[in-house]
């Protein structure tokens, strides 16, 4: 491994802040009571359960704490959600072909295995949904919509909170689930003013450690539990807590929350400055997804005719960090399901390259970054065998920036 | 993260032979852009038939390029027969291994190789076409399905994905694969029944079935048996030791001897003392 770290995947998983870790210390030490308990030793951690819940709430802007719920992980939440279905005789649900795994394959099972009808929406070029379309297709027994806040891959934000309205609007006791896992800490969120019903964080993508995660559920949601068991968190998801890891996750939405500026602010412009460039140094690379609507610590480039996980190879050995949608990355041989989606042509797909930063990334590692990358892709450039289009394209680029 | 070998890592890092060649005798292309990856091979061969030069591009991971880049290698001053005779196990074996799931990398060296040997003898390439293709995901026939299944003996349909892609897609060709799998694999184990044994190697295994199965029970008895004679489908032995003047010794012979013998050599044998 290289010596120098660049970590700027911080969409598949974040460094657990100081603050997190040394709040969810002393309940892998000392305090190691159950909640449950009738004794003071363990009764009295719920208070600090308590604590972390109204921080989760906060980071969210929920009406009451009492509608968060902690979990495991967001897969779990999204389990919860789409799986605690309670009026049986609804069988629609709405999502989109741009979801997460943990609710587009939640959503074939309940196809396949439990007689749902599923409308799958698509994106546009740039990621997009078209809100005529999505109004189109909810119906009298539509149970449940899902439809992620800002996509994993290229981070682009769709406008859950005007489609709840425009779902409510049509049909009222529809429910509106929201896998809000990229976009926590990132964006402004305040649930208390939207019609969602449902919503999913995840911690270890906010700095918390793995292993604990949240569902936000809307005072007087009906939903069966999917962890049935004891009375732990009202009777709505059972298990005993896993104490550190809440306390922990109530720190990090706090933090997320105070560097909510910072991420939209420095950030962003970080982010920005990579993107340009990387764009200026590299004809063959393009940016997928609009590039106005996007959470601030994302950006998924794509060089053209090269492969993803070759370019990966080579900044690892650099100690850059990054992830891809190229199919070769991934135990199954399919490339990226969004990108394919947006209708990205598969020799860009194949060497798209998703960079996402954190309030932990800084000017000098950017600055790193847009010193070793062009070379790289210049390298592997020359590996191609597609030099004819390489050629053409390396044309149309200098005539453009000539102009 | 896939584990790569030292090898592996190294061509991936500092490829030899990349490029093309401008008047070169043959080029072999294979792969597409759909499947993610692709690899085109030109050859330069001299008048004694022998590769002088090899370089390669491609569209493919770490893997794709350390297999095209140690085949570079392998077929550089060899001859056109000699290059022929190399298959995609001696590419991932001469890297040390690829991961189970890259196979297929290696296996697209191989047929980059195969397309400009045939390219090389001015063979066109149809048969490859006229194939029925099985899995549409990735284009790949059921001559390839079967000649990657024979060559590396497969015997799961998984495997036959990770070195050839197919089924790795939407999925639906994988009663296809397995069905074909399974009548390869009955080919193997029918060729290996129907060659009669001979006279030689019947001995031999009558001997081992006598030493590993029969004579260990006779010897807890103080008794020993030995292999004298083999006459058609008669087994000529004799019983030592105390079996020797056994009064049951004659259902020793035709109760334990012949059963494990016939279960061993099937029903048409007979166990005679000599």
């Amino acid at each position: 491994m290289a010596e120098k770290i660049i970590y700027l995947d911080n969409n598949a998983t974040t460094r657990v802040c100081n603050e997190a870790l040394e709040s969810m210390l002393p309940f892998l030490r000392e305090k190691y009571g159950n909640p449950s308990s009738m004794h003071s030793f363990g009764g009295e951690i719920g208070k600090y359960i308590k604590t972390a819940r109204e921080q989760v709430a906060g980071l969210i802007g929920a009406a009451d704490p009492q509608e968060v719920i902690f979990t495991s992980c967001g897969t779990e939440s999204s389990n919860m959600a789409m799986r605690g279905l309670t009026e049986p005789h609804k069988k629609h649900i709405i999502t989109t072909k741009v979801e997460h795994p943990c609710v587009l394959n939640v959503a074939k099972h309940l196809e396949k295995n439990h007689g749902y009808k599923v409308t799958y929406l698509g994106v546009n070029s740039e990621g997009a949904l078209d809100p005529d379309e999505f109004k189109d297709s909810i119906r009298p027994d539509t149970a449940l919509i899902s439809i992620m806040w800002a996509n994993n891959e290229t981070g682009v934000i769709f406008p859950v909170e005007q489609f709840a309205a425009i779902a409510k609007e049509k049909n009222p006791e529809v429910l509106f689930f929201v896998d809000a896992v990229q976009a926590a800490g990132k964006i402004p969120i305040d649930i208390k003013n939207t019609q969602i019903d449902m919503l999913s964080i995840s911690g270890h993508k906010i700095h918390a450690p793995k292993g604990v995660g949240a569902i936000y559920v809307k005072k007087g949601t009906l939903i069966t539990p999917f962890m049935q068991g004891g009375h732990q968190e009202r009777g709505r998801r059972g298990g005993t807590e896993n104490v550190a890891g809440i306390v922990a996750l109530g720190m990090a939405s706090e933090q997320a929350l105070k560097y909510l500026d910072d991420e939209t602010t420095r950030v962003k412009q970080m982010r920005d400055r990579l993107e340009k460039g990387i764009l200026e140094n590299s004809f063959n690379a393009r940016i997928n997804g609009s590039r106005f609507n996007r959470v601030p610590n994302t950006t998924n480039i794509s060089f053209e005719y090269i492969e993803g996980e070759l370019i990966l190879l080579h900044m690892s050995d650099l100690g850059i960090c990054a992830s891809s949608g190229s199919a070769c990355t991934s135990g199954n041989l399919e490339p990226s399901h969004v990108l394919r989606a947006m209708g990205i042509p598969f020799t860009a797909v194949h060497g798209s390259i998703r960079f996402s930063l954190s309030r932990y990334t800084t000017d000098e590692e950017i600055d790193y970054v847009l010193e070793k990358v062009p070379a790289i892709i210049e390298k592997l450039n020359s590996i191609s065998p597609f030099q004819t289009e390489l050629k053409e394209l390396k044309e149309i680029k200098t005539s453009v920036k000539k102009q | 993260m896939w584990e790569y070998t030292e090898t592996v890592k190294e061509h991936y890092k500092n490829p030899k032979n990349v490029g093309s060649i401008e008047d070169a005798d043959a080029i072999g292309e294979v792969g597409s852009i759909a499947c993610g990856d692709a690899l085109k091979l030109y050859l330069k061969i001299d008048n004694n038939g022998i590769i002088t030069e090899a370089k390669f591009q491609t569209f493919g991971c770490g893997s794709a390029v350390a297999s095209a880049s140690i085949l570079t290698e392998m077929i550089i001053g060899k001859t056109v027969r000699e290059a022929e005779q190399i298959t995609n196990q001696d590419i991932a074996d001469l890297l040390g291994g690829l991961p189970e799931q890259k196979m297929h990398c290696s296996v697209m060296g191989r047929e980059a190789l195969e397309d400009a040997l045939a390219n090389f003898k001015g063979k066109p390439t149809e048969k490859k076409i006229k194939s029925k293709i099985i899995c549409g995901c990735f284009g790949v026939t059921e001559d390839k399905i079967k000649e990657i299944i024979r060559k590396n003996t497969l015997n799961l349909v998984d495997e036959i994905t990770n070195y050839t892609k197919a089924g790795g897609g939407c999925g639906k060709c994988k009663d296809d694969l397995l069905k074909i799998l399974n009548e390869e694999i009955s080919k193997r184990n029918n060729g290996a029944k129907e060659k009669p044994l001979t006279k030689t190697q019947l001995i031999l295994k009558v001997n081992k079935i006598l030493e590993n199965k029969v004579a260990p029970e006779l010897r807890k008895d103080g008794g020993d048996i030995e292999l004298i004679d083999i006459e058609d489908n008669k087994i000529f032995v004799n019983l030592q030791g105390a079996c020797k003047n056994c009064p049951s010794s004659n259902l020793t012979l035709k109760n334990f001897v012949e059963d494990i013998l016939k279960e061993h050599l099937g029903e048409n044998i007979e166990v005679v003392e000599a």
